[in-house]
């Protein structure tokens, strides 16, 4: 924690350059003016529906394995939001006149302002489900149904619609044919499936180790179901993708074929999404593979998995949008140290914030075991 | 810590040991001292950067009273009085009943000169390190409408060259604008007479609109942006030519403080080939209605559907002259 402090101050002296200097500090042009930061934001919008595939399979389907591991996922869902949002401020040329979204906000014709209020609402019902549990857990009281069980089912179209609006920001612009694809919204969505439990099987885990709470390993192994079906649907949209840009081969293909094969001599990207597109193809053989049912190898797939998509999502989807330009001008972008310490420093302090809710939950959850007989957590402690 | 506060729940408040409470001390007081040199860049903000009350509290342009609008470019002229040493002479100049612009562009007489790119600086008060431009001159070859073919750096002893037409590409200002259903505070709009406008004092800076720009028009300050004093224009406007600041949008506007009271665009003026025409399309004399009308007018991307207000066109020809000059 301590460490994750420190990287956590670097971002913010880094940022600190960056509100003095404006954001000249970072590598983006008016050529490619969205970089970094909104590459992060887009992959962080996905970790945070990560919380709803463990809610669905509860609450839905009633799988018991998965209960009481929703409220990591949840409490995963609002450290992204808040890295989501703090992404979105580092962008900003002008924070100083954020109130400006409160005085004339352009809703429903600006898909920014939804995300705004889809975010904010995210962060607000997760917070609400958490504090709510926690706090019944804390007072050893049985959290009333009515208080919680319709925000968790708020909350599981809620974190489709962050994610729909969060692809619609980009696919409605008719000037970038490489986000003008209905296939983004559905991509989003598997990828953000796929790496978002990846993501909760390494801490989950991280969690059993070093404390007291105990993680059912067959919960681990449906978290690893839903990852190997979204990650295959992930692969597939993909190559549904690739056909229909490779095939057509018209003028719109550019952006692509600057990703995949680099485009009049200028490749910066190529090494990155082939490294993005070989790291998934990796995880997902170790998934299918029958032997492979042992932890350490799902812990290789989900790390594999993790940065891979991470890659597709940031490098892959944000920057190269914008090469090359409406007016057909080929500028490469490469982040700036500046602007990689801060991004460094938002993830820093996400996970610095998620340590410290973990820290807090796990001994509010144990603590109450052995006294109420009511509370849902009960049968699982009580062993 | 926190898990062992919460653990033993009030047993161990109130007992705190002298050691506890300087270790505690100590790292309070060390974590403090970190989040301050964290800060320290801030240290070199100077007292102009940041925004005076009562420019924190300037409202959209929509909604100033008169009143509130002089009050606001008495606060611009003094803040561009302060920094340039000249008193500027500003107006909030307001759209006419009954004009729509239109801009039409010769491509056959362009001869690539980007004469109209630096006259477009000179007026606007763009910055000049980094200089930003609100024109982009691509250098064609001929037989194709192919922007990814185009040159946009060519850097020649002579223009035009024999095998090149020349397409300046500035912001189109369309009447169907990407760029204005995007921005999430209402911070770009199209005024009555078809000019899309930014209030550089309302813009957060997000860069929405710069994505959504299919003819990549609009330029962004990524530093505060460099003016020497003797190079600023001050006869301006409220929604054109005025200063910018660091952090916000800027692009093309049809030179509004020029053009709303009967005077043509800058780039138009200097074009020495008379590739450039500019008029009200309402009126069905303007020369533009009668280019419209007569001429093959064509627009850039008009698969996008922004509806631009900005025509290009080739001159036709006769057959007998084709051998010997080409388009």
């Amino acid at each position: 924690m301590l460490v994750l402090s420190l990287i956590s101050l670097v971002g913010l002296n880094a940022y600190c350059k960056q509100f003095v200097q404006g954001l000249s500090t970072t590598g983006m042009t008016d050529q490619v003016s969205w970089g970094m930061y909104i590459a992060n934001f887009t992959f962080l919008v996905g970790m945070a529906a990560a919380a709803v595939m463990l809610v669905i399979p509860v609450y839905v389907y009633k799988n018991k394995e998965l209960h009481d591991l929703v409220i990591f996922g949840e409490l995963l869902a609002v450290a992204a939001i808040v890295m989501c949002l703090l992404f979105v401020t580092a962008d900003l040329g002008r924070p100083d006149r954020f109130h400006h979204m409160l005085l004339r906000f352009n809703f429903p014709i600006s898909m920014l302002t939804w995300d705004v209020l889809v975010l904010n609402g995210y962060l607000a019902l997760n917070l609400h489900i958490c504090g709510y549990l926690v706090y019944c857990a804390y007072k050893k009281e049985t959290p009333s149904k009515k208080f919680y069980i319709p925000f968790v089912f708020i909350a599981i179209f809620w974190a489709l619609s962050i994610h729909t609006v969060t692809a619609f920001l980009y696919v409605g612009l008719g000037g970038r044919p490489f986000w003008n694809s209905a296939i983004i919204a559905p991509r989003f969505l598997a990828s953000a499936f796929a790496a978002g439990p990846a993501f909760l099987v390494l801490t989950l885990q991280i969690i059993g180790k070093y404390t007291m709470y105990n993680v059912p390993r067959k919960a681990l192994l449906t978290l690893k179901n839903i990852i190997t079906v979204a990650l295959t649907i992930n692969m597939f949209l993909l190559i549904c993708e690739l056909f229909t840009e490779f095939y057509t081969d018209s003028t719109h293909v550019a952006s692509m074929k600057y990703l995949l094969f680099g485009l009049h001599g200028k490749h910066a990207l190529v090494p990155w999404i082939w490294s993005g597109i070989g790291l998934n193809t990796f995880a997902l053989i170790i998934l299918y593979l029958p032997f492979t049912k042992s932890l350490p190898f799902i812990n290789v797939a989900c790390v594999c998995m993790i940065i891979g998509i991470w890659i597709e999502k940031g490098m892959g989807l944000i920057v190269p949008a914008f090469i090359p330009t409406p007016l057909g001008e080929i500028v490469e972008y490469l982040p700036t140290l500046n602007e990689t310490l801060v991004c460094l420093g938002i993830w820093a302090f996400g996970l610095l914030l998620y340590s410290i809710f973990v820290r807090i939950t796990v001994p509010v959850l144990n603590g109450r075991l052995t006294i109420d007989k009511d509370f849902i957590y009960k049968e699982y402690y009580h062993d | 810590m926190s898990s062992d506060h919460q653990k033993n729940g009030k047993s161990t408040c109130g007992q705190v040991s002298r050691r506890s409470f300087l270790r505690q001390g100590t790292s309070v007081a060390a974590g403090l001292a970190a989040f301050t040199a964290a800060l320290k860049p801030l240290a070199d903000l100077k007292p102009e950067d940041l925004p005076s009350v009562d420019e924190f509290l300037q409202k959209h342009y929509k909604e100033m009273s008169s009143d509130e609008m002089s009050q606001a470019l008495k606060r611009i002229s003094d803040k561009v009085e302060k920094r340039f040493e000249i008193r500027p002479d500003i107006k909030d100049i307001k759209a006419k009943d009954g004009v729509e612009f239109v801009y039409a562009l010769n491509l056959t007489r362009c001869i690539g000169c980007r004469k109209c790119v630096h006259a477009c600086v000179a007026e606007n008060n763009q910055s000049r390190e980094p200089e930003i431009q609100y024109i982009r001159v691509l250098e064609m070859p001929k037989g194709t409408l192919d922007l990814e073919q185009g040159n946009h750096h060519y850097d020649k002893p002579q223009v035009p060259s024999q095998d090149h037409f020349y397409m300046p590409v500035q912001c189109h200002q369309c009447a169907n604008p990407p760029c204005v259903k995007v921005c999430p505070v209402e911070a770009t709009w199209t005024e009555p007479d078809g000019i899309t406008v930014i209030d550089y004092d309302w813009c957060i800076g997000c860069r929405y609109c710069e994505a959504a720009c299919p003819y990549w028009a609009r330029r962004f300050n990524f530093s505060e942006p460099k003016l020497p004093k003797k190079d600023l224009n001050p006869n301006m406007s409220y929604l054109s030519n005025r200063p910018r600041e660091k952090g916000v949008m800027e692009k093309c506007h049809f030179c509004l403080h020029r053009t709303r009271e009967g005077r043509m665009p800058a780039c138009l003026e200097v074009c020495p080939v008379g590739a450039r025409k500019f008029g009200n399309v309402l009126d069905p004399e303007s020369e533009v209605s009668q280019i419209l009308k007569n001429k093959r007018v064509f627009v850039l991307k008009e698969d996008v559907g922004t509806l631009p207000r900005f025509f290009y066109y080739f001159d036709e020809q006769h057959p007998r002259l084709k051998g010997d000059q080409q388009l």
